[in-house]
């Protein structure tokens, strides 16, 4: 079970057969009726069960938001820090606790806005953690404020003539600041989120999955056309690896590079099929994944990719914090707190 | 021939130059010397924040201040007796604090006309009789260096940067310290370049050879060791001591030291520290801001480690929300913060201690935490350690207010016994609390009825699994709470705990050696040295007075009511407006006397007399 999850390698394995309802809490769930976020827990106590470890060894951090309130519906431990800080609280956790699997649930407002200096920075050093980010592309919390990845001129309550903010696609965010694993779904889709976590969740390093997450109260149908079964096949390119980039309902489309190295979307009609590109997501530079994440329009929504765009090993900051205190220990022996306050200069008063 | 020889009870010699000169480094080995050879002794280093401020200028002046003794001192002195000036601009920036027949002793191959210019003296002062008043010992230190290397394989420019060490050995010399100690400190520095090595310990030993044999200096000093305590002692800086003490507060608790830090002067020194004893199982994470530093100290502490995060008052500020977290989790931490001028930016590389209240209310929410302050450099090694024990066993962030006159001061230690620190028991709760109907369950907010303290619970134990928040919780049980009752009850409970570790704590230090002072005077932090001078020579002057200081700030500890209500005056002098004066006058209703200045500086001994001898004459 846990033994194809290489992440978890130091997490201690549980001695019985878990289920779903094993990591459901007695808390009452709280969100609104009709919110994404529902189809997302019940994903992920669906799945933790195939990770195999002992669920005390199992922590959720989470910052601000509707999406940071999912730690108290999960039997498991869970912190619900302040805005926008859990990527910060979890990379300590993380670094000084390899027994435990670690996981962030945040928002595009909580990752991408008051915490985006957090995210970023979490990404680069690889902490062996897996960041699940819920896009809904409003403030729900606050009660429907435009967030960082709403659409430009996008009207609410605080923007009454449109928003003037240009929208961050938060896995070329993820990209340019070299994350090993980046991953995005949509939270009606079981299958698909369940088989993104799978691969997150064995990824060493950080993971960060991008949810398209539906805030039915403030900005209901956000993502609807990716899920309407009458436009979702001409609109979302689903991403495997080793398979060629192709969508629509009869592969009528696939991504193909152009002879300066860049991506762009064309019609098997007009290249031929055996043109379109097959997706590595092990490619080492960032670039390849980054123009991926390109092809999608922020508005709408056309050649939007989902799955898993960027896999790649990376040394994980944790591992390697462990084995500098292990080697430090080995060479110059478990620390002596008579000799260190000592020093080398010292003299005596008789 | 040798020279006279005449016997001093004390000096303070102030070192000065360019900030590329090497003072802070010739000062630190003239420490360390005159520390081994036995005398007691206090340091002030004093320098810019500018790391090269442009060359012979005046903001690029830095400068060491020693003050050494054959008797027990507690400041790094109020002006110095002996100024060496490696240049004009050090020269101008320290003249005006040099008493009337002081010693100058300077490097004359700087006194050049484009020098003096850059620093405004339209006469040369070496010509122009305005040095009068003063012993003036005229070195050519640069040239005398690079004629001591002349047979070295060093380009001028090369052989000109021993000229720190050309300095130290004539005040060696001057001074008769051990040689010992720099040449071993030298040997150690460039065991890998043979060359630079021994081109620095001739300049040392011709340095000394100088003072021996020029007609410059007609007497030499000593100053014979101070009476001590028996024991082992070593010289110690206050950031140095702070992080010993961090590593001793982990291991008397049997916990991984974990420190979450973004550089700041002048607390970048505990980072710096700390990441060099991972053998001890310490982990330093150098976050990407103040805010990510404290956020993953917060994690390591839930984790189970004992968590650390080392910042200045802008860091604080920048943590504020954190800190409350902490405050709601009622988690341990350790925050400490190493206090400099302020607000802003302010005087990075000076000294004040104005960080009082921020630490004490700076949070959104009835949000306390203790706070703890040291007196000297080396108490800051047992002000670290209480601030672990407090934070451990009250799960509580503990402030730990240090300032920029402490960190990077120094003074004889009086080594501690290791095993006979006080043990630290972290006592994480490994199963459940509480009976609820039969049923064992856990509680993660009940409170141990003696401290209000809840339990730590590590994750990854067994069925203990439990969420929690900054949201507020119902008391016992942990769960999400509105209820308004509840939220009056945790708040009172929170203040209650904090209150609570007044009885906990160390008395209130009196010394009223008869008990019958009128005056006394209440310090807190690093004002302890000048204090106890000034109370000192008060005495001598026939002033019954009395000193008080606090190494707990919050809560007081128990005795300080008792203690103010025992004065007809209580003088509060503080590096700030008034904080501490604020806060004992709102809770003791004493009518304390302010006396404060912000001045970047510590207290001079003599400006604390002439306050006492003022309010004495009013008693």
């Amino acid at each position: 079970m846990s033994d194809s999850f290489a992440s978890l390698k130091l997490v201690p394995k549980s001695e019985v057969t878990q289920s779903a309802k094993d990591f459901k809490s007695d808390q009452e769930v709280r969100w609104c009726p009709g919110c994404g976020d529902y189809a997302i827990l019940a994903g992920v106590q669906s799945f933790l069960p195939e990770l195999g470890v002992k669920k005390e060894n199992i922590v959720f951090v989470s910052g601000i938001g509707c999406s940071s309130r999912f730690p108290y519906y999960m039997n498991t431990y869970g912190l619900h820090s302040i805005h926008g800080r859990a990527p910060a609280i979890a990379s300590g956790l993380a670094t000084s606790r390899e027994d435990l699997s670690v996981w962030v649930i945040t928002g595009d407002g909580d990752a991408l806005s008051i915490g985006g200096n957090h995210l970023i920075h979490a990404l680069r050093r690889n902490v062996n953690l897996k960041i699940l980010l819920f896009n809904n592309r409003i403030y729900g919390l606050t009660k429907g404020q435009y967030s960082p990845t709403s659409e430009m001129g996008k009207i609410t309550k605080s923007t009454p003539m449109g928003s003037l903010d240009h929208p961050f696609n938060p896995i070329s965010v993820a990209i340019g600041a070299e994350a090993s694993f980046v991953a995005r779904t949509i939270d009606s889709d079981r299958k698909h989120l369940v088989e993104v976590l799978r691969q997150a969740a064995a990824h060493e390093g950080t993971a960060l999955v991008e949810i398209y997450q539906n805030c039915n109260i403030f900005n209901d149908g956000a993502w609807e056309p990716l899920k309407d079964s009458d436009t979702a096949d001409d609109l979302l390119i689903r991403l495997m690896h080793g398979e060629p980039i192709t969508f629509g309902k009869e592969a009528t489309h696939g991504v193909v590079r152009e002879s300066d190295g860049s991506l762009r979307v064309a019609a098997a009609s007009e290249v031929g099929s055996d043109a379109f590109i097959v997706h590595d997501a092990h490619v080492e530079d960032p670039s390849y994944a980054f123009a991926l994440s390109r092809l999608s329009h922020p508005e709408t929504l056309a050649n939007t990719p989902i799955g898993v765009f960027r896999d790649v090993n990376r040394p994980v900051y944790d591992r390697q914090m462990s084995d500098q205190v292990a080697h430090a220990k080995e060479t110059r022996g478990p620390g002596d707190l008579a000799a260190l306050i000592r020093g080398k200069d010292t003299w005596t008063v008789s | 021939m040798s020279k006279e020889l005449v016997t001093l009870g004390r000096v303070v010699i102030r070192f000065a130059g360019d900030s590329g000169d090497g003072m802070q480094l010739t000062g630190d080995q003239f420490t360390n010397a005159t520390a081994i050879f036995g005398n007691d002794l206090v340091t002030l280093p004093d320098f810019p924040a500018e790391i090269r401020a442009p060359q012979g200028t005046l903001p690029g002046v830095s400068a060491f201040q020693l003050h050494f003794a054959d008797h027990d001192i507690t400041t790094a002195g109020d002006s110095p007796t002996v100024l060496v000036a490696m240049n004009p601009a050090a020269l101008k920036a320290n003249l005006h604090e040099m008493p009337e027949g002081a010693d100058l002793i300077i490097n004359t191959d700087e006194f050049t006309k484009r020098n003096l210019d850059k620093v405004g003296y339209a006469n040369n002062p070496l010509e122009d009789g305005s040095l009068e008043k003063y012993r003036v010992h005229e070195v050519a230190l640069t040239s005398l260096t690079v004629e001591a290397l002349k047979d070295f394989d060093l380009t001028r420019k090369e052989a000109e940067r021993s000229k720190n060490m050309f300095a130290l050995g004539l005040l060696s010399w001057l001074y008769s310290r051990p040689m010992e100690t720099p040449k071993s400190f030298l040997a150690t520095k460039f065991a890998k370049k043979p060359e630079i090595l021994a081109a620095n310990l001739k300049a040392l030993e011709a340095g000394w050879s100088f003072g021996e044999t020029t007609e410059v200096f007609s007497v030499h000093y000593e100053v014979k060791p101070a009476p001590a305590r028996a024991g082992e002692y070593r010289n110690i800086s206050g950031n140095l001591a702070l992080s010993y003490g961090l590593i001793a507060g982990a291991q008397s608790a049997g916990l991984p030291l974990y420190l979450g830090s973004y550089p700041i002067t002048p607390a970048s020194d505990i980072l710096h520290e700390l990441s060099k004893h991972k053998n001890f199982g310490v982990r330093t994470f150098q976050a990407e801001d103040e805010i990510a530093a404290i956020g993953a100290a917060i994690g390591a502490a839930y984790g189970g480690s004992l968590a650390v995060t080392t910042t200045s008052g802008p860091g604080v500020a920048l943590k504020s929300e954190a800190i409350g977290l902490a405050v709601s989790l009622e988690l341990p931490l350790v925050v400490i913060d190493i206090q400099r001028g302020g607000p802003s930016t302010g005087l990075p590389t000076k000294t004040e201690q104005a960080d009082l209240l921020q630490a004490m209310f700076g949070r959104n929410g009835e949000a306390p935490v203790p706070i703890v302050a040291p007196r000297s450099p080396a108490h800051c090694f047992d002000a670290a350690i209480e601030a672990c024990r407090i934070a451990v066993k009250y799960r509580t962030p503990v402030f730990l207010l240090s300032d920029g006159y402490l960190a990077n001061g120094s003074e004889p230690w009086l080594l501690p016994d290791v095993a006979s620190l006080p043990k630290i028991e972290p006592n994480f709760l490994e199963a459940p609390n509480h009976e609820l109907n039969g049923v064992d369950v856990l509680w993660p907010f009940k409170r141990d009825d003696e401290t209000l303290a809840r339990p730590w619970i590590r994750p990854g134990t067994p069925g203990l699994e439990h969420r929690i928040g900054g949201i507020e919780k119902a008391n016992n049980t942990g769960a999400i709470s509105y209820d308004p009752a509840n939220h009056d009850l945790m708040t009172r409970l929170r203040q209650a705990k904090v209150d609570g570790i007044s009885d906990d704590v160390e008395p209130m230090f009196v010394d009223d050696p008869n008990g019958d002072s009128d005056i006394l005077v209440l310090g807190w932090g690093s004002t302890f040295g000048p204090i106890g001078a000034a109370v000192e020579i008060s005495r001598r002057n026939g002033i019954k007075v009395a000193q008080a200081h606090l190494s707990t700030l919050n809560p007081f500890p128990a005795n300080t009511g008792e203690v103010l209500k025992r004065y007809k005056k209580v003088i509060v002098p503080e590096m700030n407006l008034g904080q501490l004066n604020m806060l004992i006058r709102a809770k003791f209703l004493v009518d304390t006397i302010g006396f404060n200045k912000v001045r970047g500086l510590p207290f001079k001994a003599t400006e604390l007399v002439d306050v006492i001898k003022d309010v004495a004459a009013h008693v």
